[in-house]
Parts: structure tokens; sequence; C-alpha cells
């Protein structure tokens, strides 16, 4: 009898577990099936805006895309840069002032943090599994309070924890958020490794490239012109 | 009453005397403006730039009497070397009879101005040297660093070069790209865009195009 019930009770666990990553399954497959929809809201709002800057040139060519979009539509804005990188940040300062400057001083609602880097340029590939586990964890703590419903990244390798946890988020449904995905200029025959990631795993929302040839490389990816 | 001609006349003369002062003053100084304009008309300036990079392998080979030859045989006066951080420093020179003057520094925050006041730039492959350069309309040669581990920077120097924006180069070539360069032959950089994907994250989110 014990025994019967033991078995039981272990069957039962297994049905469980397995209706649990059943589910998991069909979620995940519905989350990357509705990646790469557009949204169809019925009165648009304000989104709260997560950009991440790279470095150098990186950073100029967001600044550009952030120039061109209606900066109401895209707010708060919070700002997330590398912790090595002073930067990028200060970059982004000017253009927030010179936009509150045209609002005639008016407040706008914008954050500056900084981030561990998963991967200096140059790094190992091994030693940076270490450094790209630190980084998750802040990049986790830094999504929990920030919760975006935009993230606007173009590389390197700061956005991949930002973008995955976001993948995440959208599985358990703490937030949907839509991931758009600007490759760099210089990269012309190959994407960057950030960039492949985010395309393989069918992460980024939107995948915009800089050049035609990327585009028939990867036909998913959107040809958009340069930014610079 | 007396006394008041004798000094007008002394203050007449006085005057008259600080005038031809004046006038010979802004002669000279006259003199001197047109010579600075007929100076700068002369100065062709080439400014070479690593950005925040360590690419001594450039900076060696504009240091190279052959590279200075074919530059002063293209007209070129002076070589200005930014070396960021690299170890090799460049000897300077004052300009001679058949040779460039040369001088170089480490950083500077008025890159922008030494840009601006070149009659051509050679620059590492960093988007953001290549496209401030390009967007001032200078001349350009880029030189790919061949020491970087993940070289993809040369793909970007390398399509602008088919497109006949830049020239694009290696250290050891350098010198023979100066000799065979054509800058008449350069085409223009029409400035980037980026409302074509501001437009299409908009319209993602359901937002209104205006």
């Amino acid at each position: 009898m014990g025994s019967k019930d033991e078995t039981c009770f272990a069957i039962s666990i297994i049905i469980i577990i397995i209706g649990l990553i059943f589910i998991a399954i069909v979620r995940v497959i519905y989350v990357v099936y509705r990646t790469s929809k557009p949204l169809r809201p019925k009165s648009p709002k304000p989104l709260s805006t997560l950009i991440v800057l790279g470095s150098g040139g990186h950073t100029a060519e967001m600044i550009n895309v952030l120039s061109a979009l209606q900066k109401d539509r895209f707010m708060p804005r919070f700002y997330v840069a590398a912790a090595t990188d002073n930067m990028s940040l200060q970059k982004a300062r000017v253009l927030e002032d010179l936009l509150a400057d045209t609002n005639g001083g008016k407040v706008v609602s914008a954050k500056f943090m900084q981030i561990y880097r998963s991967r200096e340029v140059g790094q190992s590939y091994i030693t940076s599994i270490g450094t790209t586990l630190i980084a998750i964890a802040h990049a986790l703590w830094l999504m929990i309070k920030i919760r975006p419903k935009v993230i606007l990244c173009n590389g390197p390798g700061t956005c991949i924890p930002l973008c995955v946890i976001a993948f995440l988020f959208k599985v358990v449904g703490i937030r949907w958020s839509s991931v758009f995905y600007v490759e760099s200029i210089a990269r012309v025959k190959r994407l960057s490794l950030s960039g492949l990631l985010l395309y393989k795993l069918c992460i980024a929302d939107q995948f915009y490239v800089q050049w035609p040839q990327l585009q028939r490389k990867y036909p998913r990816a959107i040809y958009v012109g340069c930014l610079m | 009453m007396s006394h008041r001609l004798p000094l007008c006349r002394v203050d007449r003369e006085t005057h008259k005397a600080w005038l031809c002062q004046r006038l010979i003053c802004e002669y000279n100084l006259c003199i001197k403006k047109m010579g600075e304009i007929e100076d700068s008309e002369n100065r062709r300036m080439v400014f070479v730039t690593v950005g925040t990079t360590l690419f001594d392998a450039l900076v060696r080979a504009v240091d190279t009497k052959e590279f200075k030859q074919e530059l002063f045989r293209k007209g070129y006066t002076h070589l200005l070397i930014q070396m960021g951080r690299g170890f090799y420093t460049p000897t300077k020179s004052e300009a001679e009879d058949g040779s460039v003057a040369v001088d170089y520094f480490t950083f500077s925050s008025s890159i922008a101005d030494h840009l601006r006041s070149a009659s051509l730039v050679i620059s590492h492959a960093g988007s953001g040297s290549i496209f401030e350069t390009l967007r001032l309309g200078k001349p350009l040669i880029v030189v790919v660093n061949e020491d970087l581990m993940d070289n993809h920077q040369s793909e970007l120097a390398e399509e602008l070069a088919e497109r006949k924006h830049l020239y694009c180069a290696r250290p050891r070539t350098l010198h023979r790209t100066i000799a065979d360069m054509d800058l008449a032959s350069l085409l223009p950089y029409p400035a980037g865009d980026a409302t074509p994907v501001a437009k299409l994250i908009n319209r993602f989110l359901g937002f209104p195009d205006d």
C-alpha cells in the first residue's frame, strides 16, 4: 500500500513537472511568435524607454536615432552605459539638456545609469564567462527597477544581458517590451556577436542593418540606410 | 588766453604725430595680416589621427623618409600627427626646402579644429573619425590596423573606398597610396538619415505617422 502511494505521488509529481515544462515551452514559442509582430494599441500612450549606449561610434549612431524620435512618445527615458565608459552618458546628458532648453526649461524625465560590462574589447572568451555572470545579476536588478516597454540598442555586448532578461520578462509575463536593435554602420559583411545573438535567438522585435549586403545575408533584418 | 594758442599748436602737432604713428602701425599690421593670409594659403597640412587607439604602425609609417618625400612632392607643407596611446614618438622638424614640417601631440580636445584646417586627413579605421572627416568634406585616407584581433573595422573602410568616398590603405602601402591618389576622383559623402528607423519604430509600436 505504502509503496503504491509513493509511486502514485512520484508519477503525479512527474506529470506536474512535465506539464509545467510543456506550458513553459508553449509560452516561449508564443513569445517568439509574437515578437516581431507589430503592436496594435487602441490609444497609443507614451512608452517608458530603455536606451543602451555602447561606446564611441555606437553612441553617436544611437544619438542620431534619438534625435529623429518623438520625445513625447518615448518617455520616461532611461540611459544605460558601461561602467568603464564615461563619455556616452555625458553625450546623452548633452542631448537631454538640449531638449530641456527647447522645451523652455521643462524638466524632462530622463535617468542615467551605469552597468557592468560582460566583455571588454579584447578580453578572452573564457574569462568573460565570470564577468558576464556579474553583468547579468546587475542587469537583472536594473531591469526589475525600470521594466521598460521599449528597448533601443545597437551593441556592443552591454545590451545582451538586458535584452535576454527582457525576453524572460515576456515569457514570465512581468512586462512585454519591444526590442529594437540597430546593427552598427561598421558592420558591412558580417553581424557583430551581439547582433548575431539577438538575430538568431529572435530576441529583437525589429533588427535593422545599415548595408544592403547584410540584409541579403540575414533576410529577417530590415535595411534602413546609413545613420551616419 | 595768451597761453592757449601755443598749447593748441602743440596739441595739433602731437595729434599729427599720433596719426602718423597710427597709420604706420596699421600699415604694418596690414602687411603682417597679408603675409599671414598668404602663409595660410600656402600652408597645406596633412593631419594624421589614431583617435584613442594604439597604432604605432601608422605613426611609424608616416615618420618614414619616403612618405614625407611623397607628401612634399604632392605639394603638402605640414604634417601633424596625433599619436594617441602610441609609444613610438616621431621626429619633429621645421619646414626646409625639400621637406615638410613635422609636429605631433598625443591627445587634444580640439581634434575637430585640426580636421578643419587640414588639406588631407589620414585616420585609423574607427567609424567616429571616418564620419567626422567625411562630414567636413575633407579628403581622407583610412589606414587599417592589421594588428587588431577582430578586425571588422576594415569592412567599413573598404566599403566606403569601393564607393569612392575615401582611400583605404595599410601602413606598409601608405606612401604608395599617396603617390597614386587622385583626390578629384573622390565623391562627397551624403549625410546619414535616421528618419527611416524612427518611422519604422513608430509604426511597429502603433504610433500614427505624422
